[in-house]
């Protein structure tokens, strides 16, 4: 339960401050012509609009390769650096900490611990959704401490996910899976 | 630690939620406004440097090349730096470089954004910021990040969201005194905990807005700036740090490339008690728990000590050390490079006795501003002092 | 690990297929207002002038690049200038031909001192030659929009 923080002096909940002006400012003129949506809208100034065509193809690379072809099998791939001791997921080819190649490729498992969630109520571009998306850092059982990795949680009333919270993958049939992190669907509560 | 560098010219733009103005124009509003305060002109600048985030943003590919003109590189030594969020304190440490290792004597810094181009809203601009095949898919939006650091400091020191809430109403009343200031409005912690829920814990209020804009700074070296100005503002460190792009893997609690940052700026200023020698602090606040965040990696306070401050009115104005006196991005605006830029200008101002209305209680002798960016792991300081 | 050189196994190859969505909305600006503006009503040419070193920018900006002048003084340059440079273009963005080339040129405007970008209509790049007088050809006042399509094209003068 979070604590109230106590204050000595009220200062802070006060909404306005008042404070005299203690220097003589130079007097400055600031420039920059604001406009409303309106403006933009009823064509108030002269615009001109684009519409970017982006498509791309992004290899996948050699780790998360092969950490997408372990999730086509059910599988969480990681990987062990023997001089720093770490088992990492997502995979890589080399340690960032001692650059150098990893030494091991290392199955975990597909439980976990909730390190941080959030209850979203807006897509990308800030449209309202209903039923909140939870995301969650997820720190994978097998690795080490604080390794996790950003996926979505479900099957789970809202107001009851918490942190520390254990979970596991709810995996796509088998069928269904084509070596992508959407083959886990979402990750649900451990009885 | 090199040449002495002083910062004895600063100009902004109004920030504003959409500009009439080009990125070009809102560069040289705040270039020119820079040099005619100081009484410079552009052929006693040796070198710009310029900060501006991501392309996306504007709409234009390599819009360093596209803002040149505006910001005065015309025929001179010019390169923009970018480490997204982190970019606008950043660039400070770029012309610092510059004029600290003797190869130029003046330095034109200025940051831009025009967040207002991309639509139909900024927020898609951040979305390749997630990695393309392991989180893209997942169709994450950017206060993802935001809501899981947010939730995580929280629950590691079990805080309250009214206690976090105190910062963003500091910071937007202080905006009021900002003439620059985009959100001039009074709030208080029913404003926020009422605002709209967008990813819990993050509610609308507790996020600045987006905006377009741009800031200017002229630095020079000393005997340059003992010839123009009679209250010099030196630089006295820079420092800037990262941490690893697994972002999943790293401790959300504490920002500890800031630690880092702070470090390095710290030890060439020679500050060793920050809490006793920081007078000013103007630490990156896009969102209210960023400020406290940031308070804490710049070791102005100890870990999980940031809200306690806050509620003891020790971050306010006439407090004993003034936070976010400017108002901050939650208040004046976040256009992102430019806001980071702006910080350093309201310790020029402060520290020179210039900030009106804003001028904090205690005369302040040295400051500090800190920005952050990328995947919420660069930390970008500067200590400024008379 | 030694730097893998060719792929051993097909579906290792696999990439992972996205967009980015940009959409862009870009204000013509302070100095783009005016330029915009006059095209669209009056059917007229303006750039800034900057005397200090007597630089006519065309399209207008409110600052002198070279000398950081506050740019005030509009003023109107003619719709028609010489030809600078040429080039007919075979290829569309898509990377693939087009059907009908385009010729697209640099024209400097008779007061301007900088050049503008724009397509060449009413003739073939036979026809064409460096230094040549070209003019305006503007959309009727009424399909005006305040862009830069608001001129058709540039097409060369009968001498
Ligand atoms: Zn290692
Ligand atoms: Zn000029």
């Amino acid at each position: 339960m979070p604590k109230k923080l106590k204050s000595k002096t009220q200062k802070a909940r006060r909404t306005r401050q008042e404070t005299k002006p203690q220097s003589l400012t130079p007097n400055l003129q600031f420039m920059g012509t604001g406009l409303s949506s309106d403006d933009l809208k009823k064509g108030k100034v002269c615009t001109t609009y684009w519409i970017g065509d982006t498509k791309y193809a992004w290899d996948r690379g050699i780790a998360i390769g092969k950490y997408l072809e372990g999730m086509k099998h059910g599988k969480i791939l990681g990987v062990e650096c023997h001089k720093c001791g770490r088992k990492m997921v997502p995979p890589r080819i080399f340690c960032e900490w001692c650059f150098k190649p990893i030494d091991n490729w290392i199955e975990l498992f597909d439980t976990g611990t909730v390190n941080t969630f959030s209850l979203c109520y807006v897509t990308w571009d800030m449209q309202r959704v209903k039923n909140p998306i939870i995301p969650a850092v997820i720190e994978i059982d097998g690795a080490s401490k604080g390794m996790g990795i950003m996926h979505l949680l479900g099957e789970i009333d809202p107001k009851k996910v918490h942190i520390g919270m254990k979970v596991k993958a709810v995996w796509k049939s088998e069928k269904e899976r084509e070596g992508a992190i959407t083959d886990i669907k979402y990750w649900k509560p451990v009885k | 630690m090199g040449n002495r560098v002083a910062i004895v010219g600063a100009g902004m733009t109004k920030f504003v939620r959409r500009a009439q103005e080009t990125g070009k124009e809102l560069c040289y509003e705040a270039a020119k406004m820079a040099l005619d305060s100081c009484d410079m002109n552009l052929d006693q600048i040796d070198a710009v440097a310029l900060g501006t985030a991501p392309d996306t943003f504007d709409g234009v590919h390599m819009k360093g090349e596209y803002l040149s003109d505006g910001a005065g590189a015309f025929g001179k030594p010019y390169m923009r730096s970018y480490v997204g969020g982190g970019t606008g304190v950043f660039s400070v440490a770029q012309g610092w470089y510059h004029i600290a290792s003797g190869l130029m004597d003046t330095c034109l810094v200025i940051c831009e954004e025009k967040m207002s181009s991309y639509r139909p809203h900024p927020q898609g601009a951040f979305l390749t910021i997630f990695d393309h095949t392991t989180e893209r898919p997942l169709k994450p939006n950017l206060l993802w990040i935001f809501a899981l650091e947010m939730n995580r400091y929280m629950s590691t020191y079990g805080l309250r969201k009214e206690d976090i809430a105190l910062v963003a109403v500091k910071n937007k009343n202080n905006a009021l005194d900002h003439p620059c200031a985009q959100i001039a409005k009074a709030v208080t912690v029913k404003d926020i905990l009422n605002s709209e829920v967008l990813a819990w814990p993050v509610q609308r209020l507790d996020v600045s807005p987006v905006s377009d804009g741009a800031v200017a700074l002229i630095l020079t070296n000393e005997t340059i700036a003992r010839r123009v100005t009679n209250k010099p503002v030196w630089i006295e460190g820079v420092g800037w740090s990262l941490e690893t792009s697994y972002w999943t893997n790293r401790d959300l609690c504490y920002p500890r490339y800031v630690e880092e940052a702070a470090r390095m700026a710290y030890k060439m200023a020679g500050v060793t008690c920050p809490r006793q020698q920081i007078h000013v602090a103007e630490p990156y606040d896009p969102f209210d728990y960023k400020e406290l965040h940031h308070m804490e990696g710049l070791m102005l306070c100890g870990k999980g000590e940031a809200p306690q401050m806050t509620v003891d009115g020790i971050t306010q104005r006439d407090g004993e050390l003034p936070v976010c006196p400017s108002g901050g991005l939650l208040g004046v605006g976040n256009p992102i490079a430019a806001a980071g830029l702006m910080k350093v200008a309201e310790l020029f101002w402060q520290l020179r006795g210039e900030a009106g209305k804003r001028q904090i209680a205690r005369k302040p002798k040295r400051g500090v501003a800190q920005a952050w960016g990328d995947l919420m792991q660069v930390g970008t300081v500067v200590v400024v002092g008379i | 690990m030694a730097m893998k050189e060719r792929l051993t196994k097909a579906d290792e190859a696999k990439p992972w297929y996205g967009e980015l969505p940009v959409e862009s909305l870009y204000t013509a600006g302070i100095a783009g207002e005016k330029f915009f503006r006059s095209i669209q009503e009056k059917g007229v040419f303006l750039g800034s002038k900057c005397h200090k070193c007597n630089m006519v920018y065309v399209p207008p900006k409110i600052y002198c690049e070279q000398d950081f002048e506050k740019l005030e003084d509009y003023v109107e340059v003619a719709d028609c200038g010489s030809l600078e440079s040429f080039t007919c273009v075979h290829i569309g963005l898509d990377g693939k031909r087009l059907l009908e080339p385009m010729i697209v040129g640099l024209i400097n405007l008779d007061g301007a001192s900088t050049s503008i970008v724009h397509m060449l209509g009413e003739t073939t790049v036979e026809e064409l030659c460096m230094g040549m007088r070209v003019c305006a050809v503007f959309k009727p006042k009424n399909k005006r929009e305040g862009a830069i399509t608001d001129i058709l094209y540039f097409k060369p003068t009968k001498q």
